[in-house]
């Protein structure tokens, strides 16, 4: 099963290989990965999404939970949490398919953010869902290259109390 | 007050006020700066060892025996890289320890200047936490930090990496007050109602089961483990890390358990119906096969680490936090409610299966053995202030069956690593650690020999070890695994037992030789190296194709062992009707 784990570290150098050669070290597949600073700039969020059963799931967390670096650690609820990946795709877009292509950022509400005598760049956001929608179609006119991010999510505000 | 000093003087003053007594260490060239500091500094003994690797476990042995972290000081690259074996060991274990590394330059780190070696890179799995210091200025804080993570919680190695400008550099020395450590909160009070939980069914339980480990060690808590064993008459099971937390000549105590535990205690553990499990980690080498390990039993784990918690065995009742804190609680919780022991049947039946299985071996009047060598040594050093350290293989299984530990911190042995050549830098660690103590080191020939440099440092800075060889022209569990299971095939398995001869190598280094050829001499051997004033090494050549019985099969269940008093199964083991006319 795929959990995403949001994951608070202090903003220290080393941080992110510790936590990264924790799930190495025990096995594990990282899917997929993003890191950056929080409103507070000394503290990191590592959102990682991992495909693992729930017993080895929590002892590995329980190992995260050990780092000295590491502050919390949560395993969203996807019914619970908003989450957002961005795309860049660089689609084939000839002048006389242009139109086709701009259609389809159009629809996914997607931005063309460069334009080529050939291509067309279109950055995306959106659930991974979505974007998986999105590429299937692009795939039609052949993708020229892509590039993604990691997920990033966040506990949903009516979980606050 | 501050006063501008430079990162090295704050490095030894960070020692001072951490109270650090020992060092042991192994100059080169980027430690100069901190060795320059240490020349002027009488409040900490530097002991000056023959290899990296012997002042890491020299420390881990200090550590064992004083309760206290062992420090090591060596220099960048190989002899960072020497001290991985020690520090892996010591995590394993979780033994409190705070290695310092030399480390070239802030400016020429990544650059594979000479003597660089990524330490801090190479020792994240092994450590509990490690540092790379840039700045001098952090010195004060990153050494509070470092001890402080390194015997709190469940203790471990810290590594601190020292480039060799950041000991040159200057820093305003302020000795922090306290740590600041927002991701490092150690629980040490148990949960209540787990607590309570746990009193209910110890209360109840007709056949519990006290497995203690190294957590009760490190934890302090071997007054409290004894609270509970009385209050309840509980028998105890020590692992081979927590030996010593309860006294084995108590009658409550009933061995150690696992591969190579006696028969009756692994039968107890199998037929309890509920395991209290303190300090533990269910090793590999107590439970075997984890299907069949007290797969009759409720079980409570009582552990610092919640990450050890549910991770090979499933738990009942978890209760996560400090040892000493935990029992006393439960102990409190039986005695408010009441609680009657109710075990006199089960020991009963535990009492039966010691008499019937008993440990065993073929006394000769030939050939040395090896238990009767430990048994010796227990006899010939009661009464006396004694601590056992071992080396890896038979020599540790055999001093782990026949040495009875009567007191915590008296016992050093490479448990989880399992590494050879441990024991005699342990031992001259432990004696540092304990001055006035008499300190033996239950050694292999081939342990011995991976180590043996070391008799230089013991005989240099007067730490009057005692290093017991049981020699036996092998290595000898190998053999012992080749002859079980690889046709006698001995594949590379051979030493012969008289090179090095041992005697004479403890001689070149100015220490006392003796040797013990037959069962007659072993006293003497035994009585002229404890009398002797400095280092001994006594060879006993030992019976050559001894093996350490009883033992489980890799992967078998406990209950199921090779060798010993023939007996087993358990199921097979209570056919006298005396469990059901306990029960009755």
């Amino acid at each position: 099963m795929q959990h995403t784990l949001s994951v608070l570290v202090e903003n220290k150098p080393g941080v992110l290989t510790r936590v990264t050669s924790l799930f190495a070290r025990r096995g594990f597949n990282i899917d997929s990965l993003a890191v950056g600073v929080t409103e507070d700039p000394t503290l990191s969020r590592i959102t990682m999404v991992v495909s693992a059963a729930d017993t080895p799931l929590e002892q590995i967390t329980k190992q995260l939970h050990k780092l000295v670096n590491v502050l919390k650690i949560q395993d969203l609820d996807p019914a619970e949490m908003v989450d957002r990946e961005l795309v860049l795709f660089k689609v084939n877009a000839p002048p006389d398919r242009r139109h086709e292509v701009i259609e389809v950022a159009n629809v996914f509400r997607t931005k063309i953010i460069d334009v080529g005598k050939n291509s067309l760049t279109i950055e995306a956001t959106g659930t991974a869902e979505k974007l998986a929608a999105m590429e299937d179609l692009l795939r039609a006119y052949g993708i020229k290259e892509l590039a993604r991010t990691g997920r990033i999510a966040l506990a949903r505000g009516s979980r606050e109390c | 007050m501050s006063e501008r000093i430079t990162g090295a003087q704050a490095l030894v003053k960070g020692l001072e006020a951490e109270g650090v007594d020992v060092l042991f260490g192994y100059p080169g060239g980027v430690v100069l700066p901190i060795y320059d500091a240490l020349y002027h500094t009488e409040s900490v003994r530097h002991i000056l060892v023959r290899h990296e690797q012997g002042a890491v476990h020299a420390a881990d042995g200090y550590a064992r025996v004083t309760g206290r972290p062992g420090v090591a000081l060596v220099t960048s690259g190989p002899g960072a890289t020497n001290t991985v074996t020690g520090i892996a060991n010591a995590y394993m274990d979780s033994i409190p320890l705070v290695v310092f590394t030399g480390q070239v330059a802030t400016s020429v780190i990544g650059t594979d200047a000479f003597q660089e070696s990524d330490i801090t890179g190479i020792t994240m799995p092994i450590t509990k936490h490690n540092y790379l210091v840039k700045d001098a200025a952090d010195v004060p804080e990153v050494i509070k930090e470092a001890f402080h993570i390194a015997a709190t919680g469940r203790p471990g190695p810290v590594l601190v990496d020292m480039p060799v400008d950041v000991s040159r550099g200057e820093v305003d020395f302020v000795w922090p007050a306290s740590v600041h450590l927002p991701g490092y909160r150690p629980t040490y009070r148990g949960h209540a109602k787990q607590i309570k939980q746990a009193a209910n069914l110890i209360a109840k339980a007709r056949k519990p089961l006290l497995y203690v480990g190294g957590g009760v060690i490190a934890s302090g808590a071997s007054k409290e483990i004894k609270e509970l064993a009385e209050l309840m008459q509980l028998p105890v099971t020590c692992t081979l890390m927590g030996k010593g937390a309860f006294p084995e000549d108590h009658h409550l105590s009933i061995g150690t358990p696992g591969m190579h535990g006696a028969k009756y205690t692994n039968y107890s553990i199998t037929e309890t119906d509920l395991l209290i499990g303190v300090g533990v980690r269910f090793d590999d080498r107590v439970t075997g096969k984890l299907a069949s390990f007290a797969s009759k039993a409720k079980v409570i784990h009582v552990d610092i680490d919640p990450a050890e918690i549910g991770k090979n065995k499933p738990v009942d009742v978890p209760i996560v936090g400090d040892a000493k804190h935990i029992v006393a609680a439960i102990v409190a919780e039986l005695r408010k409610s009441g609680a009657q022991p109710r075990t006199e049947g089960w020991m009963r039946v535990i009492d039966d299966w010691r008499t019937r299985f008993p440990l065993h071996y073929h006394t000769s009047t030939e050939s040395v053995m090896p238990q009767h060598v430990v048994e010796r040594i227990d006899a010939l050093t009661a009464g006396r202030e004694t601590v056992i350290c071992t080396e890896v293989g038979q020599n540790q299984m055999w001093a782990m069956q026949y040495h009875k530990a009567l007191k915590p911190r008296r016992w050093v042995s490479s448990g989880g690593l399992g590494t050879m050549g441990f024991g005699f830098p342990a031992a001259i660690g432990a004696q540092a650690g304990r001055p006035g103590a008499l300190v033996i080191d239950i050694a292999g020939d081939g342990s011995f020999q991976m180590v043996s440099q070391e008799l230089a440092t013991a005989k240099i800075h007067d730490l009057p070890v005692k290093v017991v060889i049981l020699n036996n022209g092998f290595l000898g569990m190998v053999r012992q695994w080749q002859e079980l299971f690889y046709g006698k095939r001995y594949s590379q398995s051979v030493l012969p037992q008289d090179c090095p001869d041992f005697v004479k190598l403890a001689e070149a280094y100015g220490c006392l030789g003796v040797r013990a050829e037959t069962p007659g001499d072993v006293d003497q051997a035994l009585e002229a190296a404890f009398a002797f004033d400095g280092p001994a090494v006594v060879d006993c050549r030992v019976e050559a194709e001894e093996c350490v019985f009883p033992m489980v099969a890799p992967g078998g269940s406990i209950d199921e062992m090779l060798g010993g008093i023939p007996g087993g199964p358990v199921s097979e083991m209570l056919d006298d009707g005396l469990l059901e006319e306990v029960w009755e």
